[in-house]
């Protein structure tokens, strides 16, 4: 514990109400320790006027302190240490996924997992992307970033290429250890294949560890088949599951661009692979648990045939809460909550739904959530991000309406029928 | 699905599937591992009985040979497929015939501890395989989903991991769908000789069968000169502990933050309210949120195939 310390010379200001800097000596004044040491606490100075111009007292200080000192202690987040690193004694590169072009939690546990790898030594996080504009990667702790984007083209399914830029990163800065997301076709691809060419050129330890889910004193420990462990060293190559280490949060680092010498005629390519492009798939047909974006009805819905016109238009899987489904307009393998499927779309669009408990439980997985109701109140208006207070049928309509395909009249949809399986 | 587009020289095109064993998800026996089993269906769909399967492991274990019969039992149902190609011309129905609708699998002999990847390499090699088929990862074992990685490398081959079904096959190259998360496909076009891996999402695996498992020929392979794994031998191999659960650990200065995180209910993250909308101006917020999102995806794919 800190000895509490008296300024006298502030305390004198503090008595004397006539000094010309008595005002920002007294500020904190509802707490203070006097000459003998004993906490005095000023119950006038106390508590803050609550937002019905109620005066009220908060124990625990935060929201008084705010008020009275100007926000010091009350900062949610709290700061980070800034770390710099000039010269690095070796690299760890760690190569995140970048779904969508932003770090998600994988990424982050990859990098933490690099923090943890580098330790106190002088190695440089290094996180190798094939973007440019990368959001984050100071706090997510990369000392620096190799941008190959120049190298690679990012939205073409290369894995040669890729391959050979990172295999021109090794040549040139033979960092101690890569590491990848275990996640097919991306950073498991990749990495793999970094590992079998690394193989086949003679690197030693290039055999890598694969699905590790933990790194601790020096041995690594990777999933196997057959309900079994791995424990070996801690390879060069390193596959790694998602939650392997924690992020890093008390840190910030530079994330300082550097380039690779090596030029793009010096990296030669076999086209074995050649990307044709995203396939069209009919939505209907994802399993819902692994839909992308999904709409969903419950009780509030009446026009069914619209709904699934809507569905339709806007390319979404449908989706429904259990009274949608008992009542027979939705099929059961369509039901979304605790007693159906557990979702994980990206957006998720509830119209009708009020929100139970069990519903709310099965899309706790969902990025962006948008609800349709004419309630205000209810739970899945304040879950959402984007509550429209509306009829969930006229909004359809609205939007199939200015997307250019109005609904057409309910006759031409009725052969539309599911399965009741 | 699609069925595969047999053109002439489809199946000049000589097919081998790479199978491991696997064991039941829920009963634990030795089973036919789930990825390979849809390789191996991927096969027959493509090659008819033409198909050849390889195992590299040591014949002298007992569940081995048994667990690798239930790959050989799925040589059936071709029938259907002659029916199929009767119509399209007589010459396929000879091709297909040509096993006399009877597997065969070449079991590569070594020991547990070898090291798989130079025989298969050899014995590929030797037969002149052009496509190649296998799971994405082994049940038992390692499990790292590396060996057609190695194998493309040691070969010099093309490799292919997460393919949910195969479009089309001519000589010179095969057209695939790959798996992408979420549910998506991407279609890839890749030269021939290669090696695919072949993801669950592919299409379900016929049933193993009793009389053709007992009919198909294993044949054990004496190739090559086994050598151990060297690297492996380092490894400590336990059983599989469960993943510690992570704790949401909120840092801050204060009880009171802490206290609010813990004590919290998970209700309103600042989401956006709106009421008081016409259905118009409600689908015109609606639809402005879901281009900033980049979510209407549909628009794009309809877009382009208008301009075709």
């Amino acid at each position: 514990m800190s000895v509490r310390r008296i300024d006298p010379h502030a305390e004198r200001i503090r008595r004397n109400r006539l000094h010309p800097r008595h005002r920002e000596f007294a500020r904190p004044a509802w707490r203070w320790t006097s000459a003998e040491g004993v906490t005095r606490i000023n119950p006038h100075a106390l508590g803050a006027i609550g937002p019905n111009g109620i005066k009220r007292l908060d124990r625990s200080g935060a929201s008084v302190e705010a008020s009275i000192a100007g926000g010091g202690q009350a900062s949610t987040e709290p700061a980070r240490r800034q770390i710099t690193l000039e010269v690095p004694s070796g690299y760890i590169m760690v190569v995140p996924e970048l779904a969508e072009g932003r770090l998600s939690d994988h990424d982050r546990d990859l990098l933490g997992l690099a923090r943890q790898l580098a330790g106190d030594t002088d190695l440089a996080v290094t996180a190798v992307t094939f973007l440019s504009d990368v959001a984050g990667l100071e706090e997510a702790g990369a000392d620096r970033r190799l941008d190959l984007a120049n190298l690679v083209d990012a939205e073409t399914y290369d894995p040669e290429s890729r391959l050979a830029a990172l295999v021109a990163a090794e040549r040139e800065l033979v960092p101690s250890h890569w590491i990848f997301a275990d996640d097919f076709p991306g950073g498991g691809d990749l990495g793999r294949r970094l590992a079998a060419r690394l193989t086949s050129d003679g690197v030693q330890e290039a055999r890598p560890a694969t699905r590790v889910w933990q790194v601790a004193d020096g041995r690594s420990l990777s999933r196997a088949g057959d309900r079994q462990d791995i424990q070996r060293d801690v390879p060069k190559i390193l596959i790694a599951l998602a939650e392997c280490a924690d992020p890093v949060s008390e840190t910030r680092h530079e994330a300082r661009p550097m380039t690779l010498e090596a030029d793009n005629a010096a990296i030669e390519i076999t086209a074995g692979i050649v990307d044709r492009g995203r396939v069209a798939v009919d939505p209907q047909q994802i399993p819902l648990a692994q839909a992308p974006f999904i709409l969903s009805a419950g009780r509030g819905v009446a026009d069914w045939a619209g709904f699934h016109h809507a569905a339709d238009v806007l390319g979404a899987s449908e989706g429904a809460s259990r009274v949608a489904v008992d009542d027979g307009n939705m099929p059961r393998a369509r039901q979304v909550g605790a007693t159906g499927t557990f979702v994980a779309a990206s957006c998720y669009i509830a119209v009708g739904i009020s929100g139970a408990v069990q519903h709310l439980q099965g899309i706790t997985r969902c990025q962006r959530v948008i609800a349709i109701n004419r309630d205000p109140t209810c739970d899945m208006v304040k879950r959402a991000d984007l509550a429209i207070i509306a009829d969930g049928d006229a909004v359809l309509a609205a939007v199939c309406q200015q997307l250019g395909r109005p609904t057409p009249v309910p006759a031409a949809t009725e052969e539309r029928c599911h399965d009741a399986a | 699905m699609t069925l595969p587009e047999s053109k002439a020289d489809a199946s000049d095109v000589r097919t081998i599937a790479l199978v491991s064993a696997g064991r039941h998800v829920v009963s634990g026996r030795s089973d036919r591992a789930r990825e390979d089993a849809r390789a191996v269906e991927m096969g027959l769909k493509l090659a008819g009985d033409a198909l050849t399967l390889v195992h590299a492991g040591d014949p002298e274990e007992p569940t081995l040979v048994e667990c690798l019969r239930g790959y050989l039992g799925m040589y059936h149902g071709f029938d259907m497929a002659r029916g199929f190609d009767m119509a399209r011309g007589v010459d396929m129905v000879e091709r297909r015939g040509s096993g006399g609708g009877c597997g065969r699998l070449d079991l590569l002999s070594m020991a547990p501890s070898d090291d798989a990847v130079p025989m298969l390499a050899e014995w590929l090699e030797a037969h002149e395989a052009k496509l190649v088929l296998t799971g994405q990862r082994a049940e038992c074992g390692e499990g790292s989903g590396l060996l057609p990685y190695l194998l493309a490398e040691r070969l010099g081959w093309a490799v292919v991991t997460g393919v949910a079904a195969i479009e089309s096959v001519d000589g010179e190259a095969v057209t695939l769908l790959q798996a992408l998360p979420q549910g998506q496909r991407r279609r890839l076009t890749v030269t021939l000789p290669c090696l695919v891996a072949v993801d669950a999402v592919a299409p379900a695996p016929r049933q193993s069968a009793f009389g053709p498992a007992r009919r198909g020929r294993v044949d054990v392979v004496e190739i090559g000169q086994p050598a151990p794994d060297a690297d492996r031998a380092a490894w400590q191999f336990m059983p599989a502990r469960a993943r510690p659960k992570r704790l949401k650990v909120v840092k801050s200065a204060n009880a009171r933050d802490r206290f609010k995180a813990a004590a919290a209910k998970s209700e309103a993250s600042g989401g956006r309210v709106l009421s008081d909308l016409t259905a118009d101006q409600a689908a015109e917020k609606l639809i402005e949120y879901l281009r900033r999102e980049n979510l209407l995806r549909q628009e794009k794919i309809s877009a382009a195939e208008g301009d075709q």
